[in-house]
């Protein structure tokens, strides 16, 4: 076992169990802190995969803009665990069930794939931020562009919600 | 690594976001499953980006693959886009409700 | 050459006009006017009928083609008048005995308030008309247009004194009598359309379409038509309209026996012949249907009381007598018999109607008798009608009736037999009838007496006329052995029957009778009819009313076999319990509870389905999954 597997297999651990305890954890503040660590551990896989301009977007993006943003929002309305209402527990079971049921589906549906490709995981460079900034400003420049105009927008959008009526 | 590992991992995270929309009634926390599950796909677009590289003639070329990590970059715009609005319609709910649970948003049914 | 027919289509126009005047004037016109236009137009369609049989025996037969009635893809259906000998000679007794009739109703129907005669009159116009059209239709479609328009006139003109319930009733039980008929009519035709694709007579009949029939075929249609010929020409099972068909003011009677209606059912057979002919089961069955029904109504009538009544099953026994003549191919004898049936019956009707119009309105023969003195004409008339359906040389119904006969001897011995004891039944219960009504003493009221008189020349003219030609109408048809050559109509009507007879020389040649035997044949029927009629007059000449029951076979006779009874308790009344049981059971249960019970489960199912439609966003999320997991299921495992 390389060293790359095991790292890919640390950080799959690290992600999923994250995962399952910002669903389980009853504070939002920690559900957030939990899904940071999830952030952190697939900007893992993203270095893994030699893709470090969007390892690093991710964190930036994601683990630091999106995430504050949400923690800020919980801290604003002073959410804590009380607040939130016991939910009927039955129902609480049947999305479970249902949802591991899609997880079973589809992973049988991978089995029956017998697909042998594999992932190179060090070599090849088309994540390094030189060759993505050529791409995103010649094929793709108009796509980015209105990207901002999205932008604008939802920032309009956000205040005109946000404003007191 | 097998490209079935990585499809599993994303399968994973993304059924725990499914299962998390289901069973929380928080409306910030089934945002943040949204989100997860967003960043599920993004990890599987990446990794199908390394592994479809086989071609001599396109590696030959330096931006090749690149188009699946330009659409997560995008995701990840869209994603920041639908967040700041998405928790100003939250906020706006909790100013009105004084809650965040999405059983009162029943409302609408009237 | 076509020419000359060209003016046909007034035929039966002319009536309809008399119909549309009569009908749509029927408050403004006076008696005098309705009744002379009504017989006008049936007068001119007559003279336009003789100036076409005129034509015709000069050879000029033609299919008039005037526009496309039905025109579907392959299916031509033409609106054709096909004028020939056959059509031309119903044509001329059609209207000749229809404008006789149209005369007498004139005095007859003298009573009635002036908007129900103008009615009457329009029925019969239509009933004329419907029968004209009948009669010239060039293909069986239009022949059934006729066909349906004497069903529903007959109802109307049965049901004419529709105040009367039992009037009512009569004209419906013609009526449903009739559709069950023209139900098998009907099948004829579409088994015809879908085996040859025409309905067409002379496309139906040409040598080309009838290979194209298998002998199932034209078995299964020549008895299709046959029922619709039973229904229209009254023999079992569906005869028992007739009789009551009575309930008709008397000259409707006349009409409904003599000249129309009853005798669609002998032209379309002797229209269709070479398709009877070559069905030789259908045959068998007319034979035998015809010669049950013949005895079975004479017997019927050897006991009724009511003058009509016996009338009409004298009818409905003739009608039998034809059927055999068609039955054993004698189709030139059933036409004669047709015609000179359409002369005595229409006399004794018009007649009888005289009786009872000096009765007033007294039917039971039981209160009548010794009118000889007090009715001249009419009992002279009457008499020779009596003479000519009894068979006695020279009246017409002699020659007619023993052309059947004997036809029904070559073929077979036994079908003679019985005709000859049906005709002298005939001759026995005429003569029963004739001396009760005329002979002996009055057995009537007083008062009834004191009125006793002749009738009005308008009534006596047409009966003077009928009973001339119920005396010399049979002599047209005068038999080989007699005379030769004297059988006039057979050589007239020869080109119609032409396939049939080439066919039947081809198949089994007919072994002619020898002159002696036929001599010994008519002798016999002659003899057995003379006896039944003599002992008639002995008998019932010296009639006493008496009071009591009749028992015993009489009974039955005079109940007329039960046959409404059977009729009733075989289909009417499981009928009735089956509808009963279908209202009840199937109706409320389960048609309404099916109707019912699809309402109920979609109210009751979208009362269970609301709770899906909750608001709750989480509810709304997990339907999503799961709808997502199926469609996995689908997709990946299915």
């Amino acid at each position: 076992m390389n060293i790359t597997t095991l790292s890919f297999i640390l950080l799959s651990i690290m992600a999923i169990g994250s995962a399952v305890m910002m669903i389980r954890s009853k504070s939002p503040v920690h559900s957030i802190l939990w899904l940071i660590i999830v952030f952190f551990a697939i900007s893992g896989h993203y270095v893994l995969l030699n893709a470090q301009f969007l390892a690093i977007v991710n964190i930036i993006v994601y683990a630091g803009a999106i995430m504050v943003l949400f923690l800020f929002v919980v801290m604003l309305m002073n959410l804590n665990a009380e607040t939130e209402p016991v939910k009927n527990y039955r129902l609480q079971l049947i999305g479970v069930i249902s949802g591991g049921a899609l997880l079973l589906i589809l992973l049988s549906a991978l089995m029956k794939m017998n697909s042998q490709q594999m992932v190179q995981m060090k070599i090849g460079d088309p994540g390094l931020i030189s060759n993505l900034g050529k791409v995103l400003f010649t094929n793709y420049i108009l796509p980015f562009e209105l990207s901002s105009i999205l932008f604008l927008s939802a920032m309009i959008g956000a205040v005109v919600i946000g404003k007191k009526d | 690594m097998d490209i079935k590992a990585y499809i599993v991992l994303a399968l994973t995270l993304f059924t725990i976001g499914i299962i998390g929309v289901l069973v929380r009634r928080n409306a910030i926390i089934i945002f943040m499953c949204v989100e997860l599950m967003l960043n599920a796909v993004n990890l599987l677009l990446v990794a199908f980006s390394k592994m479809h590289a086989v071609s001599a003639a396109v590696k030959a070329s330096p931006t090749y693959a690149s188009d699946a990590q330009i659409f997560v970059f995008f995701i990840m715009i869209v994603a920041a886009a639908e967040v700041s609005v998405g928790l100003a319609i939250i906020v706006m709910l909790y100013r009105n409700t004084h809650s965040v649970d999405v059983n009162f948003l029943n409302r609408l049914k009237n | 050459m076509s020419n000359v027919l060209q003016i046909a289509w007034l035929i039966p126009i002319l009536p309809l006009i008399g119909f549309i005047i009569n009908g749509a004037g029927r408050n403004n016109l006076s008696k005098g006017v309705s009744g002379f236009i009504g017989s006008a137009v049936v007068f001119a369609s007559f003279l336009l009928s003789i100036y076409v049989f005129i034509q015709v025996k000069n050879g000029h037969t033609d299919v008039l083609h005037y526009f496309n009635f039905i025109n579907i893809e392959s299916l031509k259906i033409a609106f054709d008048f096909k004028l020939d000998q056959l059509s031309s000679l119903f044509l001329l007794i059609i209207t000749g005995v229809g404008f006789l009739i149209h005369v007498y109703s004139t005095s007859y129907m003298h009573e009635e308030p002036a908007k129900d005669f103008a009615k009457y009159f329009a029925f019969l116009n239509l009933f004329v008309f419907s029968m004209l059209l009948l009669v010239m239709g060039a293909n069986y479609v239009i022949m059934f247009i006729g066909w349906e328009g004497v069903g529903l006139c007959s109802y109307l003109l049965i049901g004419y004194w529709f105040r009367n319930n039992d009037y009512t009733i009569a004209a419906k039980k013609a009526f449903i009598m009739n559709r069950i008929g023209d139900l098998g009519f009907l099948l004829a035709v579409f088994w015809l359309i879908a085996k040859v694709g025409t309905v067409s007579f002379d496309e139906v009949f040409s040598t080309v379409n009838l290979a194209k029939l298998t002998l199932t075929d034209k078995t299964g249609i020549t008895l299709l038509l046959f029922i619709g010929a039973t229904g229209k020409s009254a023999q079992i099972p569906l005869y028992t309209w007739l009789p009551d068909a009575m309930a008709g003011p008397t000259p409707v009677s006349a009409l409904i026996h003599a000249a129309t209606m009853v005798t669609a059912g002998i032209y379309m057979i002797a229209r269709s012949n070479i398709l009877y002919t070559m069905a030789p089961l259908t045959q068998g069955v007319i034979a035998i249907v015809g010669l049950a029904t013949a005895v079975l109504a004479a017997t019927i009538a050897l006991k009724q009381n009511d003058i009509k009544k016996v009338l009409a099953y004298s009818t409905v026994s003739q009608l039998g007598i034809m059927f055999l003549g068609l039955g054993v191919g004698a189709y030139t004898g059933a036409v004669f018999h047709v015609m000179t049936h359409a002369f005595f019956k229409a006399l004794l009707f018009l007649g009888a109607g005289s009786v009872i119009h000096a009765m007033s309105g007294e039917q039971d023969m039981r209160n009548m008798g010794g009118l000889k003195k007090h009715m001249n004409i009419t009992h002279l008339t009457f008499l020779l009608g009596c003479l000519a359906i009894a068979g006695m040389p020279p009246f017409s119904g002699f020659f007619s009736k023993d052309e059947i006969l004997a036809a029904a001897y070559a073929n077979n011995p036994l079908l003679w037999g019985i005709g000859v004891i049906t005709a002298m039944m005939t001759a026995f219960y005429m003569f029963r009838l004739y001396a009760m009504t005329f002979l002996g003493k009055f057995r009537g009221t007083h008062d009834q007496e004191h009125h006793l008189h002749e009738s009005p020349f308008a009534m006596t003219f047409p009966l003077i006329i009928l009973a001339l030609l119920a005396v010399i109408g049979g002599w047209v048809g005068i038999p080989e052995v007699f005379m030769h050559g004297g059988h006039k109509l057979e050589a007239f009507l020869e080109p119609v029957f032409a396939n049939t007879n080439e066919y039947v020389n081809a198949h089994h040649p007919h072994e002619h009778l020898s002159p002696s035997k036929e001599y010994i044949l008519m002798g016999v029927s002659v003899a057995g009819a003379l006896i039944a009629l003599l002992y008639a007059w002995n008998k019932f000449s010296k009639y006493e009313k008496t009071e009591l029951p009749s028992t015993g076979f009489a009974k039955l006779l005079e109940n007329k076999w039960y046959v409404d009874e059977i009729y009733q308790s075989i289909i009417i009344q499981p009928l009735r319990s089956l509808s009963v049981f279908f209202n009840n059971v199937i109706e409320k249960k389960g048609i309404d509870g099916f109707v019912n019970g699809t309402g109920k489960a979609v109210n009751y199912g979208s009362r269970q389905l609301r709770w899906l439609q909750s608001g709750q966003v989480g509810a709304y999320v997990l339907l999503m999954v799961i709808g997502i997991l199926v469609l996995f299921i689908i997709q990946l495992f299915l």
